[in-house]
């Protein structure tokens, strides 16, 4: 494998004696379509946010790009090439659908706030914001406030605005829940096509029958820790995940 | 121009400056500051310092924007451990805290202020005319901010301060940007005050004041440039205009304010333009 885009060493992280993230290593090579699942508390959301930077870990290492990030804020990774969105969605609600993408897309103009300042162009943002709108199938919706979006079209912009920033690797945590399933397959299909134009993708999601189709490599997290790890269709068979799961959609899955 | 009318319309044009440049903490940025007095006593009694020791107007007017500013950098780093709510709280702490602190300096004048002020030498019309000539300016830079890239940030940070981290904006340094840019005005207004009045006691930069002026930007329409501007002149001519307001300043404006974030919480910019998205213009 060429040098990891990302790479997780030994994290872990606990809240109140709670271990929500224990020990977890795993590398993403360039280009790479890693899918994340695990029950509801497994703590596939806070592994998200420590790789992006929101949460510190108590102990372990994140790496972007050959790059030790750990105790990087948020910002910095960003501008190292990190993406995500958010499995809550958190658009901009008081700007337009447009504005939320062109300010992901100016983000170099806004690293220093003085810099910021004596610039006023947004013209080859908005140029860029709408092909990505395009893109990620929101045309149309331009002029609208992000405020007054469904949330299929949110999970959509928060797409968008991930890809504004012209990431390396972009985390996504669940960006087909509470869509329908025609909507979650072209999402799906729409994440594909971001990934086959070069971006390294890790997708956090309980949708199993999309995140199986999409994914090359499945890792599966259960009470914080790596249970399954590998070839999708060879993971979802392990025992231990099965159990984990316990449920139905690994019955549905192995019978389909 | 009677005398009356060029005092009044200084009074207008130092709180235009006031009130705008609290809008760009508070409306532009979202740091809530009920301590904007502390900034422009501050300012004030640098300026009123450094008169009487070179008796040279640009020199002052610096002074009183370099002192707003420190000041307001420093109650800016505090901010970053509060969230907004309790930097409310601080704040008003922070008004408190200054005017006892003057009360007890005898070389600020303590209760009694410094009186001593040599006059700018412009006369009072050309005291009024710079006032307004910075209240212009004050306008023009708030809008020309929110115009731009940083501008465009503040709304991010005002709104999500962790949504904009993911898209690369540090909303530290945009906090403190916001704080050093709105208090070295507050402290520019201070000194102006000091020039115009000749004599400056701490009464004038209590909390009060401060309450005053986040009515002038709740009204106005937060994050509005020319809605507040437009909220700190009536608000400054009404108490003029109608006496015995004066006597109840606190009460008038703390529920004017009440009234306008319950009822309005857009501000006359909204009720005028109808929809939030304007409401930044
Ligand atoms: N900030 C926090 N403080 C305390 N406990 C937390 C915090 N964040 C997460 N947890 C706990 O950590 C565990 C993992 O939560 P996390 O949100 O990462 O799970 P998840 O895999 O994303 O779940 P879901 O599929 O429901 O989104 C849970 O037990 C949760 O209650
Ligand atoms: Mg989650």
């Amino acid at each position: 494998m060429n040098a990891p885009v990302l790479a997780l060493h030994n994290l872990a992280i606990s809240f109140g004696g709670v271990a929500a993230v224990d020990d977890v290593s795993f590398a993403i090579g360039r280009g790479d379509f890693f899918g994340l699942i695990g029950p509801n508390g497994a703590g596939k959301t806070t592994l998200i946010r420590l790789i992006s930077g929101i949460l510190t870990p108590n102990s372990g290492r994140v790496e972007l790009l050959g790059e030790d990030v750990t105790h990087r804020s948020t910002a910095t990774r960003v501008r190292r090439g990190l993406a995500l969105t958010h499995q809550i969605v958190r658009p901009f609600r008081t700007m337009s659908v447009l504005d939320n993408v062109v300010l992901a897309a100016g983000h170099m103009r806004t690293v220093d706030p003085l810099r910021a300042l004596l610039q006023m162009d947004r013209h080859a943002e908005r140029e860029r914001a709408m092909s990505i709108l395009r893109q990620v199938g929101l045309a149309g919706a331009e002029t609208k406030l992000a405020g007054s979006l469904p949330l299929g079209q949110l999970k959509r912009l928060e797409i968008a605005r991930a890809l504004a920033l012209d990431p390396t690797v972009v985390l996504l945590d669940e960006p087909l829940a509470g869509l329908n399933n025609s909507e979650a397959a072209e999402q799906i299909d729409m994440i594909a096509g971001v990934n086959a134009s070069g971006v390294t993708i890790l997708l956090v999601e309980h949708n199993l029958e999309e995140v199986i189709r999409a994914s090359r490599r499945l890792i599966v997290l259960a009470n914080g820790r790596v249970i399954g790890d590998g070839v999708p269709h060879d993971v979802m068979r392990q025992q231990d995940v099965r159990a984990a799961y316990l449920g139905e959609s690994v019955e549905t899955y192995a019978a389909g | 121009m009677s005398a009356y009318t060029i005092s009044l319309l200084s009074i207008v044009g130092i709180n235009v400056i006031l009130a705008v440049s609290l809008n760009i903490i508070s409306g532009f940025c979202g740091q809530i500051s009920l301590g904007h007095g502390a900034f422009y006593g501050a300012g004030a009694y640098a300026a009123a310092l450094v008169a009487i020791a070179t008796r040279n107007l640009p020199l002052a007017l610096i002074a009183g924007m370099l002192v707003g500013s420190v000041l307001g950098l420093i109650v800016g780093f505090a901010s970053l451990r509060v969230r907004s709510d309790f930097l409310a709280v601080t704040t008003i702490g922070i008004n408190f805290l200054f005017t006892g602190f003057v009360r007890k300096q005898g070389w600020l004048g303590a209760e009694m202020g410094i009186s001593s002020i040599p006059a700018s030498g412009l006369g009072a019309s050309g005291n009024m005319i710079m006032i307004e000539l910075f209240a212009a300016a004050t306008i023009a830079l708030s809008l020309y901010v929110n115009a731009s890239w940083m501008g465009f940030a503040f709304r991010a940070v005002a709104e999500d301060e962790d949504a904009a981290a993911t898209l690369a904006i540090n909303g530290i340094s945009y906090k403190l940007v916001a704080f050093a840019l709105g208090t070295a005005l507050a402290g520019l207004a201070g000194a102006l005050y000091a020039y115009f009045t000749q004599f400056i006691n701490v009464d004038a930069f209590d909390f009060i004041t401060s309450v005053m002026l986040m009515a002038m930007v709740v009204i106005g329409g937060i994050g509005s440039t020319v809605g507040v501007a437009i909220a700190a002149i009536v608000l400054t001519l009404l108490p003029e205009t109608f006496r015995f307001i004066n006597e109840y300043r606190l009460l008038v404006f703390g529920g004017l304010l009440v009234l306008f974030i319950s009822l309005a919480p857009g501000g006359l910019a909204s009720l005028f333009h109808g929809t939030r998205t304007r409401l930044r213009r």
